[in-house]
């Protein structure tokens, strides 16, 4: 199997974990959204040599993922593993900064190591909070939030259909892949013409399934709307869970917690 | 391509987002208009394609490296440009939530990198303008292929300038430039290739879906005068109210600065506009690049009494010895502390 059909796999698992009934599932998804558009906020306000400022709000993700009884090593795996740009980038911080910014007795780094551990730090905490999100609220859910918020409603409408038929079309794509592997024999690498051929009639398939979809559901009546059952209600629990956490970040933006805490330890060591 | 939440700013993030959303808006409306309800589910299928699509790699004769298909230029052939933009915006939110691809705060910027371009500049400016209403499979292909190269460019422009604007990153504007735009030479003559002979074996397969897709007729007209000047729009009066923020307010950093420090934190209140100037005075700003030097400040986490700053490098924070030990101290044990909540929050494992 290759990596992206393991990516699949991937989307479908975010979202049986989105199907979890825990205290945070149930909560409106517009409440996850804003604290979690919060937390990103705020972490990347943070100047580019922050480290230990950003370090206490790893709470947010890890209190979100213990309540939300995520599986912890599978969401960091997930964030190490993926989206290399933003390390590509960083990792020429180091060289071209290379100022001393921080000494220990006589171990001197540079003001670019410190900004490529900032940068980094700053990718666990955005990836993560993003993941969690997605795992606590279910793709449908983010979308109807979205919608509430006041996305256009055709960009809404498509991005379920779009949703829904990422898991058809690709399994049909795999079968394809599948069908062509066992032809082959030893010749691994795609052809020009064979790729052509078959992104060609996976497309064709596509607007087929397409047509068909719309006029199906035109005979059920659908007017461009996509209705649901479920209420959305900002509630007490909602109004909790947004403003605790906005000032939690407000303090720990402000506040340097771990400087102070360092302080008054080695404080009383020495 | 993707940007990455680590690389940006909020107030870069802030600004794309603002221009994005305004794009969606005023393409879904256009979509509304325009088009009819038919082609909603056609673009969420289509979007679903697009990442079915990128499974199959092909092996690019020679190389040894391995190509796919990209996604706005073919989306803007067969949906026209404000539902292909539309399409890519929600192949990027699903890339963004669940592969991590980007972040949220970086969706704006990637929107509009990997969206607007193609759909906006490249497909009316160039795709349209070679093939006219009745092309002949080789004017497709240079169509296409210029087309997808010019896109692919400003998109990768697009990722150097949010990230030197951002000033997170130390690469400078030409390193990254020349590292960014050649390799995005070789992508885009790739998904050039790939959208031409994709679109010319539909063509030939099956015509009328090509010809239904109206790529060929004369499209319904792109207004790109009204889209840019909605941009500027959008762009200077996020601009504008960033900085008034920052200028009315300056004192919550500086409050802040007093806080930790003792000592009031003079550079930063001057840092917004030296950065937002700097995004007015774009042309100036190209050639002779000073812009880092605005953006380097002390750390937040980092800052120490101003006297303690040797007197030699007066741009530069350093951090006595004494402070940074504190502060890895300090650090771990919030770290060991935060874990713990997570241990004592968690939930058992068999759920009734």
């Amino acid at each position: 199997m290759n990596k992206l059909s393991a990516q699949f796999l991937d989307i479908g698992y975010s979202d049986t974990l989105a199907g979890g009934n825990s205290f945070l599932h149930r909560l409106d998804p517009r409440a996850k959204l804003i604290a979690t558009l919060a937390f990103i906020v705020t972490v990347v306000s943070f100047d580019k040599y922050a480290v230990s400022g950003l370090i206490p709000f790893c709470v947010f993700p890890i209190t979100l993922i213990a309540l939300g009884g995520l599986p912890a090593g599978y969401l960091l795996k997930k964030v190490l593993l993926v989206s290399p740009f933003a390390i590509l980038v960083a990792v020429f911080n180091p060289l071209i900064d290379r100022q001393v910014l921080v000494r220990f007795g006589s171990l001197a780094i540079s003001g670019g190591w410190v900004s490529f551990i900032s940068i980094f730090l700053r990718f666990v905490l955005t990836v993560t909070a993003a993941l969690v999100l997605i795992a606590l609220t279910g793709f449908n859910q983010v979308c109807l939030a979205m919608a509430k918020f006041g996305m256009p409603r055709p960009f809404v409408v498509q991005l379920l259909f779009f949703f829904r038929y990422l898991f058809v079309l690709s399994e049909e794509a795999q079968r394809m892949l599948r069908a062509r592997q066992l032809r082959s024999f030893d010749r691994r690498a795609m052809q020009w013409g064979t790729f052509v051929s078959l992104a060609g009639h996976l497309l064709v398939r596509t607007l087929d399934r397409a047509e068909r979809i719309y006029l199906a559901m035109c005979s059920r009546g659908f007017d461009g709307r996509i209705r649901i059952l479920r209420r959305m209600k900002i509630g007490l629990p909602e109004t909790v869970f947004v403003l605790g956490w906005v000032l939690v970040f407000v303090f720990m933006r402000f506040y340097n917690v771990p400087s102070h805490l360092g302080a008054l330890i080695t404080g009383r060591l020495s | 391509m993707h940007m990455a939440d680590a690389l940006i700013s909020p107030a870069v993030g802030a600004t794309m987002w603002a221009a994005t959303a305004g794009l969606i808006a005023y393409s879904a409306h256009k979509v509304q208009e325009v088009l009819n309800d038919r082609i909603v589910p056609l673009m969420g299928v289509l979007g679903a394609f697009i990442f079915a699509a990128q499974m199959i790699n092909f092996s690019i004769p020679a190389t040894g490296s391995s190509g796919h298909l990209g996604g706005g230029m073919i989306l803007s052939i067969l949906l026209g440009p404000y539902a292909a933009f539309l399409v890519m915006a929600s192949v990027l939110t699903v890339q963004a939530l669940f592969f991590a691809d980007g972040g949220l705060l970086a969706l704006g910027c990637n929107i509009f990198n990997l969206g607007f371009f193609p759909c906006f500049i490249a497909y009316p400016l160039i795709f349209r303008r070679i093939t006219g209403t009745a092309p002949a499979p080789s004017r497709l292909g240079v169509a296409a292929i210029l087309a997808a190269i010019v896109s692919l460019q400003l998109g990768a422009f697009g990722v150097v300038l949010e990230t030197v604007f951002s000033g997170i990153s130390e690469l400078p504007f030409r390193t990254f430039v020349l590292l960014m735009q050649p390799i995005h030479l070789a992508i885009g003559i790739v998904e050039g290739l790939v959208t031409a002979a994709v679109v010319a074996f539909v063509w030939r397969a099956r015509p009328e879906i090509v010809n239904a897709a109206g790529a060929f007729q004369p499209m319904v007209k792109v207004n790109i005068k009204k889209v840019l000047f909605g941009l500027l729009l959008v762009a200077v009066i996020t601009g504008g109210a960033l900085s008034w923020f920052a200028s009315s307010h300056p004192d919550g950093l500086e409050w802040a600065m007093l806080k930790t420090s003792g000592k009031e934190e003079l550079e930063s209140a001057t840092r917004v506009h030296a950065a937002l100037s700097s995004i007015q005075a774009q042309t100036a700003f190209l050639p002779d690049y000073a812009f880092k030097q605005d953006a380097m400040r002390p750390g937040m986490a980092e800052t120490v009494p101003v006297e303690d700053q040797p007197a030699d490098k007066p741009a530069w924070p350093a951090v006595a010895p004494g402070t940074s030990v504190s502060g890895l101290v300090g650090g771990a044990v919030t770290l060991a502390l935060a874990l713990f909540i997570g241990i004592a929050l968690k939930r058992p494992k068999v759920e009734v």
